[in-house]
């Protein structure tokens, strides 16, 4: 640690004035220029946003990491610390609109800043790192860093105190709380700490989710058109639409409606709905008055219909922002058996139907 | 709140007596889970945790300790199929 750690020492805000602010002080290196992180949004940081919200390209999504200014910052302004997803960074900055600030990217490699906490790369060891690689004592006076509440995953702010002389300040968990949480001198309301998951927070990720299911479903589809193919079975328009109804439940309508749906297990969220969904495609076949649908085919899909809707609604844990580890552990250990019994289940009464409609082939 | 999992389920641990009410945990928890009263943190809803383990690690006695990780059924099922720690973000994991 260099003597700057006083925090009395003159401080420049651009690299060309070190020099004369420097004064009696031994020649220090200048500082470099800080690029500037503009507050509004171009045409292609919203397409960029639109994009990433749809998983194409989100693995390449990142600005370089290290110190960027909003507004004129000086030495008394705040350091804001986030992550290198550029969604993040993008939304940091327009949230900063008129204000003066410091903003010290951390290299997440591309990723926000909970996700990232979780790994570690939004870790104590990088932001020490990044403290020091652009010489943040000589950028500013005072000794304090704002991090976003759920950076605290992975930085342990008593450790950053100890390596750099930075105390950390967590901020609000929501960017859109910045402007308030610094208003009111960096005070974060009992709200503005709490993760919330609200109707509109699940519809953003929805998509995301129907892109997961998108390639497990051609799989299937093409399982299913090979058996046709091949006379190990008889699938049509109504086995599609029954598959596709099924996963749509659980990455559409579980994570939609998931505070009202009763039960506290995904799973178990999915199947019950996954029932009401098999029924229901029975009912569009007629049943139970005129079926056109054959009562094996029919229970059938009561049995793999809920076990698909079940299983996408557990891969929604991972998207949430309120299940633990410990709890989807659980939750696995009865749900997988479960979907895997009744989906075995399923195959055995389809095999049985075919089984069943070759003998009756045979005597006609 | 309606957001609620699963009950008694969670590894947080909490040992009162370490305590030196600093407030960080209270202050970093995104579900509420502690309360400072009188100088002193207090688990005051457990079932809330999600095992994010931000408290454990900027408590500066240590005196929490939690299994964290990632909830999320697709990283736990390429943990057990691969035999390694459950960790999200593939090539184009959830995180």
């Amino acid at each position: 640690m260099s003597a700057g750690a006083t925090g009395d020492r003159p401080v420049c805000r651009r690299g060309a004035a070190a020099g004369r602010l420097a004064g009696a002080l031994p020649p220090e290196p200048p500082l470099p220029d800080v690029p500037r992180a503009a507050a509004a949004w171009t045409l292609r940081d919203r397409l960029g946003a639109y994009k990433v919200r749809w998983g194409i390209g989100r693995d390449d999504y990142a600005v370089d990491p290290g110190l960027y200014h909003v507004g004129a910052p000086g030495p008394d302004s705040e350091v804001l610390v986030t992550a290198s997803y550029k969604l993040t960074f993008d939304v940091v900055r327009r949230a900063l609109a008129g204000l003066d600030a410091w903003l010290l990217v951390l290299d997440t490699k591309g990723v926000n800043v909970w996700c990232a906490a979780g790994k570690g790369t939004f870790g104590t060891s990088e932001l020490v790192r990044r403290v020091k690689a652009v010489s943040l004592d000589r950028r500013v006076a005072h000794r304090r860093l704002v991090l976003p509440q759920l950076g605290a995953v992975g930085v342990a702010a008593h450790e950053v105190k100890r390596a750099t002389g930075f105390a950390v300040d967590y901020g609000p968990v929501r960017i859109g709380d910045l402007p308030a949480y610094l208003a009111a001198g960096r005070v974060a309301t009992p709200a503005m700490r709490r993760v919330r998951f609200s109707l509109r927070d699940r519809i953003a990720l929805v998509p995301g989710e129907l892109v997961f299911a998108i390639k497990p479903l051609l799989v299937a589809f093409g399982v299913l058109f090979l058996l046709d193919v091949l006379g190990l079975g008889r699938f049509g328009p109504v086995d599609a639409y029954a598959t596709v109804g099924a996963v749509l439940v659980g990455t559409v309508l579980v994570p939609i409606l998931l505070p009202w749906i009763p039960g506290r297990a995904f799973a178990f969220k999915g199947a019950l709905l996954g029932v009401l969904w098999a029924l229901g495609v029975a009912a569009l076949n007629g049943w139970p008055a005129a079926p056109t649908l054959a009562w094996p085919r029919a229970l059938a899909y009561l049995l793999v219909l809920p076990a698909l809707s079940a299983f996408a609604a557990m891969n929604f844990t991972g998207s949430t922002t309120f299940t633990s580890p410990s709890g989807v552990n659980r939750e696995m250990r009865t749900a997988v058996p479960a979907m895997a019994v009744a989906a075995a289940a399923g195959a055995l009464v389809l095999v049985a139907e075919m089984a069943l409609g070759w003998f009756a082939g045979g005597a006609g | 709140m309606k957001e609620r999992y699963l009950k008694d389920v969670v590894t947080l641990a909490y040992d009162e007596g370490k305590c030196i009410g600093c407030g960080r945990c209270a202050e970093v928890c995104p579900h509420a889970v502690f309360a400072v009263e009188d100088r002193v943190a207090r688990v005051v809803d457990r079932d809330r945790c999600m095992e994010c383990g931000a408290c454990a690690r900027n408590c500066p006695t240590d005196a929490i300790s939690v299994d964290a990780g990632v909830g999320c059924a697709a990283a736990i099922l390429l943990g057990l199929v691969t035999g390694k720690e459950p960790d999200c973000g593939g090539p184009d994991g959830c995180c």
